[in-house]
């Protein structure tokens, strides 16, 4: 579904990616890890198209289209997510308002009928019931004076009323507490299915418990430096990064 | 001086041998301004002598005045001699003949705001035989209004049908010679509105002008009289749209509100002035001033306005809370694109006890517009217990634009309250990306955005204007993102 070869990337003049080949078939979860300053959440952000930052190599593919042709809307619309790490406020914009005329821009795309307010609500209600949100929420301006934890759900209600074909969450798992992070996983785990695919790109180990991932990546100085499975993120846990970097060089 | 009195002579004697209401083919005064002319104004329009000795006295005073140089904004010195200060209805021979003549790009302008089609024409300035300037549009459901016994009639007509309220109430809130502005439009001001709601009466409808600048090389001076006596209530609203030109046109209005015990007067204006164009040629530049007294007890006085257009705007609709308990209000968005440059806010004077008054600005700036929220809040000794809460928020769109603030505080009372809180956001890339990233497209995105981050305003806005507001908004804004 995803395939990233030889991905470089510059920010502000400095280059982040260095050659990144990943490649993410439907169906599968993979974990991307490592430190801080590492490139993970500039591959985040480059996937979904931010313009700040610049590809200065490689090619991407996303369900056989060229995916660095596409503008960011489009690529949403084409089935692409990105949970972010830091979601904005947007004062004054009504939260259903927003994610209703996502949803809408989706299916126009796909050629599909807009869901009309009464119908939306229906839907919303229900996913928010899922994920354990209160009704206040739909009064509620985008992000405004939402707590991390609150932000965090949010993202991942949206992901699942757009139900997207590749899901990037962004450090969905920081600044939340285990019983949020329960629900959060929850709903990762309801859109898994033989069609979909979810990148999660986390500092811990912890949420890996709750969401088990198929392949586990280790990404340093702009490269996948070690790939495995489920037990490569435990043995990170156990070792440290460093001992990844080490490993490489010896 | 350009000034030729031998000229204004032999038009006013011709204008007399033609009779003042039937002439309306050459019924436009030559540029220049000097006693003459000021005096040909009110005999046109067959004023009172105390109406004629005011503007004489308005324009002498103006001629010892400079032109304020405070405001955060530039342009060209102004030739006063180079306006012609009267223009009445009639067909400009360069006018385009039909819309087929008018520029594309302004027409879908319009088609995008709604306007209909015989509206098109007339904003674009095709030569209709309704295209107005100074004088004062017929006033609809007068008969409806007179029931009620609502006075609202052009500022002429209330001259010679109501001398005594005009007499009575002109200048006492914006005096002749309150500011430079303020007294060239004594002088000179051709016509207005006028509204009187008697005691006790709400005004069954809402009532509403549009201001409209037609012919070329023309000064607006309207002027605007409202009084709600005591108990009465009034919502007026001004829309405010002119064709578009090359030159700068100057635009100089005094609006004067009067509310009695318990009246409560509101005030919305919509004002989309042509703005210049994306290189900052042409445009209107409109210095406005706007003041509303409360003059009895409990009563309120609430501006609204949503100014997207002219190439400078300099405006400050201001409150003087004199009885006790007396509310003022402002509600503004102010957006500037391309060149614009707008210097708007507030005034709020607290003289009277447990006087409130609430300040919410709310300024956009894209392309190199500059934007300043200047604000004054004076609390005298006399108004025990006065609250204020002002409330500016700016945002800037793009890194070309900038937003000022300056808020002036003036507290004598140990007694009052006030609060101020400002925020300056970027449009954000950070909100654009979200949004664009959630699959909505960056036109979609902005329009929601912007009108998210102005709903506190709209909220005031009468039902449909909030509606032409909002698109306003959108195509004073378009393509400045993305």
């Amino acid at each position: 579904m995803l395939k990233i070869e030889n991905l470089s990337a510059r920010v502000a003049g400095k280059d982040i990616l260095n050659g990144i080949d990943l490649s993410i078939d439907a169906g599968e979860v993979h974990a991307i890890m490592g430190p801080n300053g590492s490139g993970k959440s500039t591959l985040a952000q480059v996937l979904a198209g931010r313009e700040d930052y610049e590809v200065t190599g490689g090619r991407i593919s996303f369900d056989g289209q060229d995916l660095l042709a596409m503008k960011p809307e489009v690529r949403a619309r084409a089935g692409l997510f990105l949970g972010f790490q830091y979601p904005v406020e947007i004062p004054g914009v009504n939260n259903v308002y927003l994610l209703k005329a996502a949803l809408n821009a989706k299916r126009k795309a796909a050629n599909l009928p807009e869901v009309d307010a009464y119908e939306f609500l229906a839907l919303i209600k229900q996913k928010m019931k899922f994920m354990e949100m209160s009704e206040g929420f739909l009064t509620r301006g985008v992000n405004e004076g939402f707590s991390g934890g609150e932000k965090k759900r949010n993202e991942i209600l949206q992901m699942l009323v757009l139900e997207p074909k590749l899901a990037i969450l962004d450090e969905t798992d920081s600044g939340l507490d285990i019983d949020a992070l329960k629900i959060v996983a929850k709903g990762v785990n309801s859109l898994r299915d033989a069609k979909r695919a979810v990148v999660l790109v986390t500092h811990y180990q912890r949420l890996l418990d709750y969401i088990v991932p198929d392949r586990v990546h280790v990404l340093s100085g702009g490269r996948i430096l070690k790939s495995g499975d489920k037990s490569l993120a435990l043995e990170l846990e156990r070792r440290g990064y460093d001992w990844v970097k080490e490993s490489r060089v010896a | 001086m350009a000034s030729k009195p031998s000229d204004v002579e032999a038009l006013i004697g011709q204008k007399y041998r033609h009779g003042f209401v039937t002439d309306i083919e050459s019924d436009s005064l030559p540029p220049g301004l000097n006693e003459d002319v000021v005096a040909a104004i009110s005999r046109k329009k067959n004023e009172p002598q105390f109406l004629l000795d005011w503007r004489l006295k308005a324009y002498r005073h103006w001629q010892t005045m400079l032109e304020p140089t405070w405001a955060h904004v530039h342009y060209k010195p102004i030739d006063y001699q180079d306006i012609s200060y009267y223009s009445a209805p009639r067909a400009p021979a360069n006018a385009p003949k039909s819309l087929d003549e008018v520029d594309p790009k302004l027409l879908a302008t319009y088609a995008k705001l709604g306007i209909p089609l015989h509206e098109r024409a007339r904003l674009a300035g095709v030569a209709v035989d309704a295209v107005f300037d100074s004088v004062s549009v017929a006033t609809t459901f007068k008969d409806k209004l007179a029931k009620a016994g609502v006075i609202f009639c052009s500022f002429s007509d209330a001259v010679h049908a109501h001398p005594e309220l005009i007499e009575q109430y002109l200048g006492t809130v914006v005096p002749a010679g309150d500011n430079f502005f303020a007294a060239l439009n004594s002088a000179v001001f051709s016509d207005g509105s006028f509204v009187y709601v008697p005691r006790g009466v709400r005004c069954p409808m809402e009532l509403s002008t549009y201001f409209r600048i037609n012919a070329a090389k023309t000064g607006q001076f309207e002027r605007t009289l409202v009084i709600a006596a005591e108990g009465a209530t009034v919502s007026y609203l001004e829309g405010c749209t002119a064709p578009m030109r090359d030159e700068n046109q100057l635009h100089a209005a005094v609006v004067e509100l009067v509310a009695l015990d318990d009246a409560t007067i509101k005030y919305s204006t919509v004002q989309n002035w042509y703005p210049g164009d994306e290189n900052g040629i042409g445009g209107i530049y409109n210095f406005v001033t706007k003041r509303g007294e409360c003059r009895g007890r409990n009563a309120k006085i609430s501006w609204t306005q949503v100014e997207t257009g002219s190439a400078i705007t300099w405006k400050y609709p201001s409150c003087v809370l004199k009885g006790d308990g007396s509310v003022g209000e402002f509600y503004s968005v102010a957006v500037a694109n391309h060149y614009q440059q707008a210097d708007t806010g507030t005034k709020m004077i607290h003289l009277g006890r447990n006087t409130k008054s609430t300040i919410v600005s709310k300024g956009i700036s894209a392309g190199r517009a500059e934007n300043t929220y200047r604000g004054q809040v004076k609390i005298l000794p006399s108004a025990d217990g006065a609250r204020n809460f002002t409330q500016c928020d700016s945002l800037l769109m793009g890194g070309r634009c900038a937003a000022h603030t300056f808020p002036y505080m003036e507290v004598k009372n140990p007694t009052a309250t006030v609060e101020h809180e400002a925020s300056t956001s970027k449009i954000g890339e950070d909100q654009l990306f979200y949004c664009l990233q959630r699959g909505i497209s960056a036109e979609d995105a902005v329009n929601m955005i912007v009108s998210g981050f102005c709903k506190v305003v709209f909220k005031e806005l009468p039902m449909e204007f909030a509606v032409e507001a909002q698109n306003l908004l959108s195509v004073s804004l378009e393509g400045c993102v993305g």
